[in-house]
């Protein structure tokens, strides 16, 4: 079974959605002051990002190929209402916190990427472990940019103190870019640094702006 | 491969009804559960604002019912007159939603508050002690710098000072304008004066340190780096409570319980 085990760890670490393949970026800058909030997000992404896997993967040989895109914005916006409801019956205060960003799951690229590059062609099984597997990897991403944005913009973890604050009283001064957007991509930036010193195969081949002119370059040429 | 028209068009539709039915009973089975849990969340602001509830304090469900149930009384007011609606279920109204209906809101006086449309009717509290309203929660809300920030302000029931505020909902700058949902900065407002002697809003937040209320009881501290947040809140305070929107009800108010 390593192919089913490819297929979940894939998306993890060696196609890791946010940080290979650069999708899904918006939500990740945008509630990822909270680690709360985060783990809210990345759960209602699993359940979106698995149930549409599934679901595009159960019709894929039924649906017309030329309305195939509209069926699956159908699948995953009604997943997505769905999740929202949910979280607003049963996680109130969190559901306010993340406001759009649930509803907005629906443009997150990397649900309909799935769909059309994996579930299409796959069946329902190795498309739910695809399915889990990028969810997985984007929450990994999610919960590394909370998790230093919570800490050092606010010095919580999961809401409890762990560095205290000079506004309580304690000795550290919270950084207070660290509580706005802009510093998600930093924080993205970094991850992907990390990650590709430890996968350099996932370093993109760099191009040479003097390859043309460089003497015998042809062979460099791309 | 090519399906034939008709096909493409059946199964588009077997796929929007599915799709609507899902939708449609996630969204039935589940109302119950929200409609509660909106009430309950603005029932804890109230209590937070009134000082019924410390924010660190982690209320059940049951327990927000019993604290409120017990020593809060809404009223639904008409804004116009300043009359109390006897007609309306203060549980089910949400004056949120009747500002957006034509039917049950009108547009607002002209406002520097950003205030678009008013609805006929909002929600007031009564602290009630003794027989008497020890404190009264108004809401107001009003556009900061990014968003329309919306609250309430407990009053003693004598008017004279402010008891509370809370923002329970805005998007202003995390780090910045947000802090005004900070504790030590809404502390600051308690033991000032809301309005001066013509019954006119007077209080608000100024830039730079304002000191102690006894030193000067109209004036709360700015937060550095958020002059349009605390404008905001500045102008919708002095918006509701003034005569356009919350001043026909405090006229009343005031009368029938001979406050000067």
């Amino acid at each position: 079974m390593s192919r089913a085990r490819d297929v979940f760890w894939d998306p993890v670490f060696n196609d890791n959605p946010i940080a290979l393949q650069v999708l899904g970026v918006c939500s990740a800058l945008a509630i990822t002051t909270s680690m709360s909030a985060a783990l809210v997000m990345s759960l209602a992404v699993v359940g979106v990002l698995t149930g549409s896997n599934v679901t595009v993967s159960l019709i894929r040989r039924q649906v017309p190929f030329r309305i195939r895109i509209i069926v699956q914005l159908t699948i995953i916006a009604s997943l997505v209402i769905v999740t929202d409801e949910i979280l607003e019956a049963f996680a109130y205060g969190i559901s306010q916190q993340l406001s759009v960003f649930v509803g907005l799951i629906i443009t997150n690229c990397i649900v309909m990427g799935r769909a059309e590059s994996f579930a299409m062609e796959h069946g329902p099984g190795p498309s739910l472990l695809d399915g889990l597997g990028n969810a997985v990897g984007y929450s990994v991403v999610l919960m590394f940019v909370a998790f230093f944005r919570e800490l050092l913009g606010f010095g919580t973890v999961f809401g409890m103190t762990v560095l205290q604050t000079t506004a309580d009283g304690g000795w550290y001064p919270p950084n207070a870019f660290m509580a706005m957007a802009p510093s998600a991509s930093l924080l993205i930036g970094c991850f992907i640094w990390i990650l590709r010193s430890w996968k350099s195969e996932q370093v993109e081949k760099e191009f040479t702006v003097g390859a043309l002119s460089d003497a015998g370059g042809e062979s460099r040429i791309r | 491969m090519e399906r034939s028209a008709s096909y493409t068009l059946r199964f588009a539709a077997i796929v929007g009804v599915v799709a609507s039915a899902v939708v449609a009973t996630a969204a039935v089975t589940l109302s119950a559960r929200q409609e509660e849990n909106r009430l309950l969340d603005r029932r804890l602001k109230v209590l937070d604002v009134a000082g019924l509830s410390a924010p660190e304090e982690a209320l059940s469900r049951a327990e927000i019912t019993r604290r409120f149930e017990e020593g809060v009384r809404t009223l639904v007011v008409h804004l116009e007159t300043g009359e109390v609606a006897g007609d309306i279920d203060a549980e089910r109204f949400d004056p949120r939603r009747a500002s957006q209906d034509p039917e049950r809101s009108r547009p607002a006086p002209d406002n520097v508050a950003g205030v678009s449309r008013l609805p006929h009717h909002v929600l007031v509290y009564h602290l009630v002690r003794d027989d008497e309203v020890d404190t009264l929660v108004l809401p107001f809300e009003g556009v900061g710098l990014w968003s329309t920030i919306y609250g309430f302000v407990a009053l003693s029931g004598d008017l004279s000072t402010v008891r509370g505020i809370t923002f329970y909902e805005h998007a202003e700058t995390a780090g910045l304008g947000a802090l005004i949902s900070d504790a030590d900065w809404r502390a600051l407002w308690v033991g000032r004066r809301l309005f001066d002697d013509d019954w006119t809003p007077r209080l608000r937040v100024i830039k730079g340190r304002a000191g102690p209320s006894d030193a000067s009881p109209f004036e709360v501290d700015g937060l550095s780096g958020a002059t349009l947040t605390g404008n905001g809140v500045t102008e919708a305070l002095h918006f509701w409570l003034g005569d356009a929107v919350l001043g026909a009800y405090l006229a009343r108010y005031r009368s029938e319980r001979g406050i000067t």
